[in-house]
């Protein structure tokens, strides 16, 4: 590693034809590499050695010796470039480090929790033990209703949008979708709690009120992604069926959608998955439970998010245990949205094929 | 767009020309869709309706009676404060890093793995915010535990590093970099798409000049992008508002009005003293809160609607 910092000197001092050269292929990893080595170095030295601050200021002197020795050799203009390129690179280098550590912690810790139990028993009377099962059941349950709800809905209203849609009701509800997207989600759970104390009085916890609160979060992502889908369904199968004396709605219920059809179960399941782990308006709506409830229509309801900050929050008595929980049920969570989303792209990529 | 608009018409007009007369199913599905547009409509308007019926009881009950015994300005001003003190950390941080991101995945990597980054990417986008929040009180914050004590050593001047240094890692700073990573991948999207679509032929002219690829991207990319970039960030930034459990999880509050990023007494934001009074509150109290619900959907709703009238401006343009 120290040898690869030589080329640095040589080529500042022997190459005395200022912007004409160009430095070699390797010239970004060599100082890359001289430079992370020589930071290494002095940190060990003085006993302050970690990775990231080897990579900061390993990054700051590559910069800096990578525009010393361009500027030298190539000119100013090209080692602008050179530098500006390796910043860009660093800074999406810092804007992944996120993603991994958070994989790879939440992998980690959320593993030990991970048992028979977790998934099989609930937590009603135990104190410090018991499962998740209530939580996943109560996930389940209130993401499926609210899909139920939102489905349809957005389906219909992203027809409207692409093969109706005229004038002003189009426009307001354009600008509207978009407004929709941005509610922040404990909104739309005051909303739903709202919705229903008007109905049922104060404190009314349900786990349908769950749903209610996800499908406004989630009718605007499904129009989204249906109308991007119903958009390329090419026009010639429209007129061709047309020609052939179909009615409209036939057109739209025997030749759109079937063609759109993998596009819109990908939209869906993108949708669930970005509405499965929310937690802030289910706090608000479907209240905090220990025992098994599957009846949405009836009494609080459990999930996995609430119960990982539930079990965050209120550790009790067996701390490490009720941690180590709530990353399980993190764990869980991600698993179900990866999962999500990797089947959705999959999804999507046959239905690329099959539309050509 | 428009593309769309005359052929549907000329499919309407061959669908009468063949069968000379509505059908009931034409009818029925017609009106199902309307029907669904209207109910998105009227489902918007309730959001607000309801939030306004619920939180009107805390602008007309005097202060003795409301939550913290305070005139309900006087409740949901430092709140206010700490969500858009959040929040614009948040963006001061990710906006430039989406930028780099989305220019690196457009311009920079290449172009075979390009979409695996970006996929990548939005995969930040899809984690729950709750394992934020987890990741943020564990992991970040006692990370940043000794940073933001060198801050206050050395930058201990500057209002924002005043210290005393929090040594659990629950700060308004800790906080912000959460969110900066949660906003990031909505920012770059948006970015992202406008890079790519930077007409080849200004690139191309650009590099054909002599321009090296950073000098084409400081004059061609950057300049076609900046409206999008500017909406991107308020997306993110009307994102980091209304964000509530990573805010809820990471920050000790105190209801100070600070600016003060480093240490144990921040503010609270408005969707974090929901999510964590409202489970605890009832009667009046839950009237208050549901007021600043609706505070805040006025504040997220105010810069949603600016990003979209900068990107509507943009593609007439």
């Amino acid at each position: 590693m120290e040898s690869a910092s030589h080329p640095v000197h040589a080529g500042s001092v022997l190459k005395l034809d200022r912007g004409t050269g160009s430095l070699p292929g390797w010239a970004t990893w060599a100082v890359l590499g001289g430079s992370a080595a020589v930071v290494a170095t002095i940190l060990l030295a003085t006993g302050a050695f970690t990775v990231a601050l080897t990579l900061v200021f390993g990054t700051m002197l590559s910069a800096i010796v990578l525009y010393a020795w361009s500027r030298a050799v190539e000119g100013p203009r090209r080692a602008m470039d050179r530098t500006m390129t390796l910043w860009i690179a660093a800074a999406f280098g810092l804007a992944m480090i996120p993603l991994f550590s958070l994989v790879f912690e939440v992998a980690k810790r959320g593993i030990p929790g991970l048992s028979a139990e977790f998934f099989t028993s609930d937590a009603r009377g135990v104190v410090g033990g018991g499962g998740a099962a209530h939580a996943i059941v109560g996930t389940l349950v209130i993401t499926a209703v609210a899909t139920v709800i939102s489905v349809p809905i957005g389906i219909m209203a992203a027809i409207y949008l692409n093969e109706y849609g005229t004038g002003r009701l189009r426009r307001a509800l354009t600008f509207f979708v978009d407004v929709m997207t941005g509610i922040p989600s404990i909104v739309a759970g005051l909303f739903a709690y709202a919705l229903f104390e008007l109905f049922f009085g104060p404190g009314i916890r349900l786990g349908v009120m769950g749903s209610v609160a996800l499908s406004v979060l989630m009718i605007p992502i499904v129009i989204r992604s249906a109308e991007e889908v119903l958009k390329i369904v090419p026009n010639h199968l429209r007129e061709a069926a047309y020609a052939l004396g179909t009615p409209k709605w036939k057109v739209i219920a025997r030749i759109v959608l079937p063609t759109a059809f993998a596009g819109l179960i990908t939209g869906v399941m993108i949708a669930i998955a970005r509405i499965v782990g929310e937690t802030a308006p289910l706090l608000v709506t479907t209240g905090v439970v220990d025992s098994m409830n599957t009846d949405p229509f009836n009494g609080r309801m459990q999930n996995l998010a609430v119960y990982a900050y539930n079990e965050y929050r209120s550790p009790g008595v067996m701390k490490q245990a009720s941690y180590d929980k709530a990353w399980a049920a993190a764990l869980t969570l991600i698993a179900i949205v990866m999962i999500l989303n990797v089947a959705a792209r999959l999804v999507y990529r046959r239905y690329k094929t099959e539309i050509r | 767009m428009t593309s769309v608009d005359t052929t549907t018409n000329a499919g309407q007009l061959l669908a009468a020309a063949s069968g000379g007369r509505r059908r009931r199913g034409d009818r029925v599905f017609s009106r199902t869709a309307v029907v669904a547009a209207v109910t998105i409509l009227a489902l918007l308007a309730g959001v607000a309706i309801f939030l306004v019926l619920e939180g009107f009881p805390a602008f007309t009950h005097s202060a003795a009676e409301l939550p913290e015994g305070k005139d309900f300005l006087d409740y949901v001003a430092p709140l206010a404060f700490g969500t858009v003190l959040a929040a614009a950390l948040a963006a001061l941080v990710a906006v430039p890093l989406a930028v780099a991101v989305a220019l690196f995945i457009t311009h920079i990597a290449p172009p075979r793995i390009a979409l695996t980054l970006g996929y990548l990417v939005d995969l930040l986008a899809a984690i729950p915010s709750i394992i934020y929040g987890l990741w943020g009180i564990f992991v970040l914050g006692p990370a940043a535990v000794p940073v933001m004590k060198w801050l206050e050593e050395k930058l201990g001047f500057v209002p924002f590093f005043q210290g005393p240094a929090s040594v659990t890692g629950r700060t308004m700073l800790v906080a912000g970099l959460v969110l900066a990573v949660m906003i990031l991948p909505i920012v770059s999207a948006v970015a992202r798409e406008a890079f790519a679509q930077t007409p080849r032929r200004l690139q191309e002219g650009a590099q054909a000049l002599g321009a090296t690829r950073w000098e084409m991207i400081r004059m061609t990319v950057l300049p076609f992008g900046k409206s999008s970039v500017i909406s991107g960030a308020m997306l993110g930034l009307g994102r980091a508002l209304g964000e509530t459990m990573a805010v809820t999880i990471i920050l000790s509050v105190s209801g100070a009005v600070t600016f003060n990023l480093i240490s144990q007494a921040n503010p609270s934001t408005i969707a974090a003293n929901i999510a964590l009074d409202f489970p605890e509150s009832s009667g009046l109290a839950i009237n208050a809160l549901i007021a600043t619900g609706l505070v805040l959907f006025a504040i997220t709703l105010v810069t949603n609607m600016g990003a979209r009238a900068i990107i509507a401006r943009s593609n007439q343009e």
